[in-house]
Parts: C-alpha cells; sequence; structure tokens
C-alpha cells in the first residue's frame, strides 16, 4: 500500500515511518483531499478514529519549521489495518481543507480542533466553537495561552 | 415574617423562631446540582447505607423551585457558571448552598482556563465539604452543621 502511495503522490509524501506497527505518513498540505480520497475509496479506510491538532512551539529538537501538525487516525474495518497520517501548518496560515465530505465523524473534530487551536478547516459547514463559549478569546490549548489566564465571567444568554 | 409585629420582642417570639427553625432545619429538600464525579458519592450518601431520611433531608426536588438546599456537586465550569447563578436565583427564600468536594470549593486541582476557582465567587455557600470526593460520612457531618446553623438563624 505504501509504495502505492508513494508512486501516485510522490513528493507530496514528506516522510514515511512505521511506529508500533502503524503506518505513519506525513504530507502535503496541498495533497490531503486527494489523498483522503484515495485511501477511502480504494484503500478502504472507512473509519476516522481520530482527528486533532499538536502545537509543536518549543518542542525540544525540533528538526522541521512548521508549528502544528494535524493528526487523521484512520482505520479500514475491511483489512483491520490503522494508519496515521500528518499535516503539517505553518502558524502564519494555521488552515486545512476539511475533511468532512468523506467522513462525517470530522465535523465535531474538526470543530474542537478549531476551537483549541485555531486551526481554520475550509469547507468545514459549520466551523464554531464546540466547547468553549462564542465570548472566549485565543485558543486555550496553542502552548503560548498564558496558564493562569482567566476571562471574564458571561452573563446567561 | 411579622412575628415581631404580632408579639413585639417577647419570649413568644423567640419560642416561635426556635420552632419555626426546628421545623426547616429537619425538613431540607436538596436540589442536587451534580456536574462531575462527586455525583457518585452524592448517590451513595442518599442510598439507604447511611440513611439521610435520619435527617430528615431524604427528599430531591428537581426542580430549583421547590427547594431550599442547593447542593453543588462536582467541578462548575466558566460556560456553567452562569447557569448556576440562575438556578441559585430561581431558589425561593429561605434557601442555603453546600458545595460538595473540593472542584466546588476551590476548583481542586484544575487551576486553568475552564473551571471556575470556587463557587463562592459566584454565589454564597453556607457550608463547605472537602474531599475528591468527599466521604459519605463527611457529607452526613456537614448537613448537621448545616442544621445547627439554620437554627442559629433570626427570624426578625
Ligand atoms: S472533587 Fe474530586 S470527585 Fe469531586 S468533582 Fe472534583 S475531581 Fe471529581
Amino acid at each position: 500500500m505504501i509504495e502505492n502511495l508513494k508512486h501516485i503522490f510522490g513528493n507530496k509524501i514528506i516522510d514515511y515511518v512505521k511506529n508500533y506497527d502503524i503506518d505513519t505518513l506525513v504530507a502535503k498540505k496541498e495533497a490531503l483531499i486527494q489523498m483522503i480520497s484515495f485511501l477511502k475509496n480504494e484503500e478502504k479506510f472507512d473509519f476516522l478514529m481520530d482527528l486533532f491538532a499538536i502545537d509543536y512551539l518549543g518542542y525540544p529538537d525540533k528538526k522541521f519549521e512548521h508549528r502544528y501538525e494535524i493528526v487523521y487516525n484512520l482505520y479500514s474495518f475491511e483489512n483491520n489495518k490503522r494508519l496515521i497520517l500528518k499535516v503539517p501548518v505553518t502558524e502564519e496560515n494555521p488552515s486545512v481543507d476539511s475533511i468532512v465530505s468523506f467522513y462525517s465523524s470530522a465535523d465535531w473534530y474538526e470543530r474542537e480542533a478549531y476551537d483549541m487551536y485555531g486551526i481554520v478547516f475550509n469547507g468545514h459547514p459549520n466551523l464554531k466553537r464546540i466547547l468553549m463559549y462564542e465570548e472566549f478569546q485565543g485558543h486555550p490549548l496553542r502552548k503560548d495561552y498564558p496558564l493562569k489566564k482567566r476571562q471574564p465571567r458571561i452573563d446567561l444568554k | 415574617m411579622g412575628l415581631e409585629k404580632a408579639f413585639g420582642e417577647s419570649w413568644v417570639t423567640s419560642k416561635m423562631e426556635f420552632a419555626i427553625n426546628w421545623a426547616r432545619k429537619f425538613s431540607f429538600f436538596n436540589y442536587p446540582f451534580v456536574t462531575a464525579c462527586c455525583g457518585m458519592e452524592f448517590m451513595s450518601t442518599f442510598a439507604s447505607t447511611y440513611d439521610i431520611a435520619r435527617f430528615g433531608a431524604e427528599f430531591p426536588r428537581f426542580s430549583p423551585r421547590q427547594a431550599d438546599v442547593l447542593f453543588v456537586v462536582g467541578t462548575v465550569n466558566q460556560k456553567m457558571a452562569p447557569v448556576l447563578k440562575r438556578v441559585y436565583e430561581q431558589m425561593i427564600e429561605p434557601k442555603w448552598v453546600v458545595s460538595f468536594g473540593v472542584c466546588a470549593t476551590s476548583g481542586g486541582f484544575y487551576d486553568n482556563y475552564a473551571v471556575v476557582d470556587g463557587i463562592d465567587k459566584i454565589i454564597p455557600v453556607d457550608v463547605y465539604i472537602p474531599g475528591c470526593p468527599p466521604r459519605p460520612q463527611a457529607v452526613l457531618d456537614a448537613l448537621v452543621k448545616l442544621q445547627q446553623k439554620v437554627q442559629k438563624e433570626k427570624l426578625v
């Protein structure tokens, strides 16, 4: 499968490793939609188990430039296989295409990543905060959100 | 209550006060505002082993308008805070508040952006119960302390 992917996507794949027996791919964000579509339709990854973001600000021994990574955790019931797909995004433009049209479970995952990290998912049908309230300023799981910062309490609408 | 109008500051007033407070303290209607894990311990306190009916407080009302004691059980976060305030405001006088567990009392170990550091930032509290979660004995102790407090209240 990996040879197949490498053949099709070529230099869109930045890195490939096998962690704990799970294939882990790092791919450019331009290729995301194409890749997800390929993985879902051709490789039968029919289940999106998880989707989340990572903030690498101040990460020790960081070898790359980008700040955030979005991680897609895919599973195939048919082949009993797992695949981790990572997509790096930069600090200046933390956005990536939404995959809600492929997996509807991505809807709330993407809203959570938006709420906590401020990642913008282009084409998401309803991209607003899911856990914090609307008046909340900033994105609390970013590493540069102050630990002791408190925001004014809201009134009941 | 108009007692002093009827009787002035005579011994009848103070005896009436004693009787009313006595009646109140043995007929608490609770409103459990349960938001987190402490709820489990709350349930076990209200179950048969500890028999909270001994203290006349076994009857939970699930409408704040019919309750006298608000049990805030568990973590209250910033998003929930206005709801708790509204619930408290909906209760009619006389009303008391028990803060159940360290989360409700001080925020506990949740020292972060999401959790209110103590419900006394939002509403007045009569009795705090420490513990994560508190043992049922601690809850009963708090209930007895609340009864003592109610008995000492002034009506005029
Ligand atoms: S005090 Fe402990 S048991 Fe109670 S709600 Fe907080 S974390 Fe849960």
